[in-house]
């Protein structure tokens, strides 16, 4: 099973792919989303009492559901990343960039987004970062256009 | 707790893995493979189920698996399902059929080309819709953030994933399936530029082209159809969070809960094939199973030497088969894993007679 069979030219023609879904938020979800639309960013507390955020509809342990919303910060703590050196089409910053889980001040649990920064060599665990906000708000987790670090 | 009925692996077949194999559909890459295994025990008519595993996003096309079934032949009429998972949990769905009662026998089977799309963004399609998977992380950045959580803890080192690397495609050259096979030492591996800060290639594992088919069978029916049935003395899959920000990603508790219900503390076990597609998950995987030192991990060169995607995790089922099957192994544990970061895994303890 080699690549070329006979030497025959392959004929190659695009395929786009797409999942056309709309999909409700719920009262959980859907709450987040509206609060990034006014540059808010909740939280909500899970049943040992720690702010999961971004929120779950029910808690990541023992699936208990939750109900209780609370603001967090818009600075937090980097607890892991890793490096984008070359990012595709759709990813939130077009030039290379970290990936990271962000701790925001008032939560217990990490986010995932992407940090605006030169080079692997400017950013480590534990950095300070804040949140950089889209021009144009739309309810969506893109509302946070990424996040930037905190001058020491 | 001990199954009620004695299911074994007697047959498996796999492609040889390639980077693509665009001269081929899926239907005509697996349809041999599904070939061999029949030809094996006496052909579909003696199939009572049939299950398989593929994804959609990866076909290119809703129902792809449908398009598939033309593999197996289009009669006798066959009863059949279908999970959109590794095809570990497709064996895992035969294994129950069986179990039931509805059934003495199954064909499983899984395959995927990865190769039409761009797999590392193809793969944040499985993320959670609402706040992962606008920002399309790639699958490579994705394992970059766990590795980089173990590197922070100490729980291993750059130079044990270069090992993890290295022992691998080593033993990969004895794997005529394998796509990538033979390494570069530790120290000239530790020496390359990083791929995706904390990962260097060789942490990474193939982006492939490639499938797996296995026949399970009861009791007799399996003693009648091999000299030595692999015997599924316990099987088991658990899930982790979705919401990886939340989980502590350098453990993966479903795995030890999985081996736990699939009684792999019960007897020591001689080799384990482990589905984890990034170095540094191996030693997760290792540590969550709890093996010794005595045990041999990934023969076959594992998921760094092959990964098929939907196909890797059934092929560790078969690659241990094999070794029972052929008396070089007694006794051995398979895993396999779903989703990102490990998030879903199956364990499989396998056992001659």
């Amino acid at each position: 099973m080699n690549d070329a069979q006979g030497g025959a030219e392959l004929l190659h023609a695009p395929l786009v792919i797409e999942y056309g879904f709309m999909r409700t938020t719920g009262p959980v979800i859907g709450a987040f989303l509206t609060g990034l639309r006014e540059q808010r960013v909740l939280g909500i507390r899970g049943a040992d009492g720690r702010v999961v955020c971004p929120p779950a509809e029910y808690d990541p342990t023992t699936g208990a559901p939750l109900s209780d919303m609370v603001e967090v910060g818009a600075e937090g703590t980097v607890t892991s990343w890793s490096w984008v050196a070359e990012p595709r089409e759709d990813e939130p910053l077009s030039t290379p960039h970290a990936l990271a889980l962000i701790r925001l001040d008032g939560a217990d649990t990490s986010m995932l987004h992407v940090i605006d920064v030169p080079g692997p060599d400017s950013v480590r665990t534990g950095a300070r970062v804040r949140i950089r906000w889209a021009e144009e708000p739309e309810g969506l987790i893109t509302d946070i256009a990424c996040f930037e670090l905190l001058e020491a | 707790m001990a199954p009620a009925r004695d299911v074994a692996v007697v047959a498996t077949a796999q492609t040889d893995h390639r980077r693509a194999l665009p001269e081929l559909s899926e239907v005509e890459m697996i349809q041999p493979v599904i070939r061999q295994v029949l030809d094996a025990v006496g052909g579909i008519g003696e199939i009572d189920f049939t299950c398989s595993g593929s994804s959609d996003y990866l076909a290119g096309q809703a129902f792809s698996f449908v398009m598939t079934l033309d593999a197996v032949g289009a009669y006798p009429p066959i009863v059949e399902s279908h999970v959109e998972m590794d095809g570990a949990w497709a064996l895992y769905e035969a294994w129950l059929k069986i179990q039931a009662g509805h059934a003495d026998t199954a064909l499983v089977y899984s395959y995927s080309k990865a190769s039409p799309g761009d797999l590392p963004k193809v793969m944040s399609r499985g993320l959670d819709p609402y706040y992962y998977g606008p920002l399309w992380p790639d699958s490579v950045a994705m394992a970059g953030l766990q590795a980089r959580a173990m590197l922070d803890a100490g729980t291993i080192t750059a130079e044990e994933m270069a090992q993890i690397a290295h022992r691998n495609r080593t033993a990969a050259t004895a794997n005529p399936h394998a796509q990538v096979s033979g390494s570069p030492s530790v120290d000239e591996l530790l020496a390359a530029p990083m791929f995706s800060d904390p990962l260097r290639r060789h942490d990474l594992p193939p982006i492939s082209d490639g499938g797996v088919a296995v026949v399970l069978a009861a009791g007799d029916r399996a003693r009648a159809w091999s000299d030595r049935p692999a015997w599924i003395r316990g099987i088991d899959h658990r899930i982790d969070s979705h919401n990886f920000g939340a989980r502590d990603l350098t453990t993966a508790p479903s795995i030890a809960l999985a081996a736990q219900k699939a009684g792999l503390a019960g007897a020591a076990v001689d080799i384990a094939e482990l589905h984890a597609p990034f170095s540094h998950q191996e030693k997760i995987v290792r540590t969550e199973l709890g093996l010794g030192d005595g045990v041999e991990v990934n023969p076959s060169g594992g998921a760094l030497a092959a990964n098929p995607m939907l196909a890797a995790g059934l092929i560790r089922i078969a690659e241990v088969a094999d070794r029972i099957s052929a008396g070089t192994a007694g006794r051995g544990v398979a895993h396999a894993t779903g989703g990102q970061l490990l998030q879903q895994n199956l364990v499989c303890v396998l056992e001659g007679e």
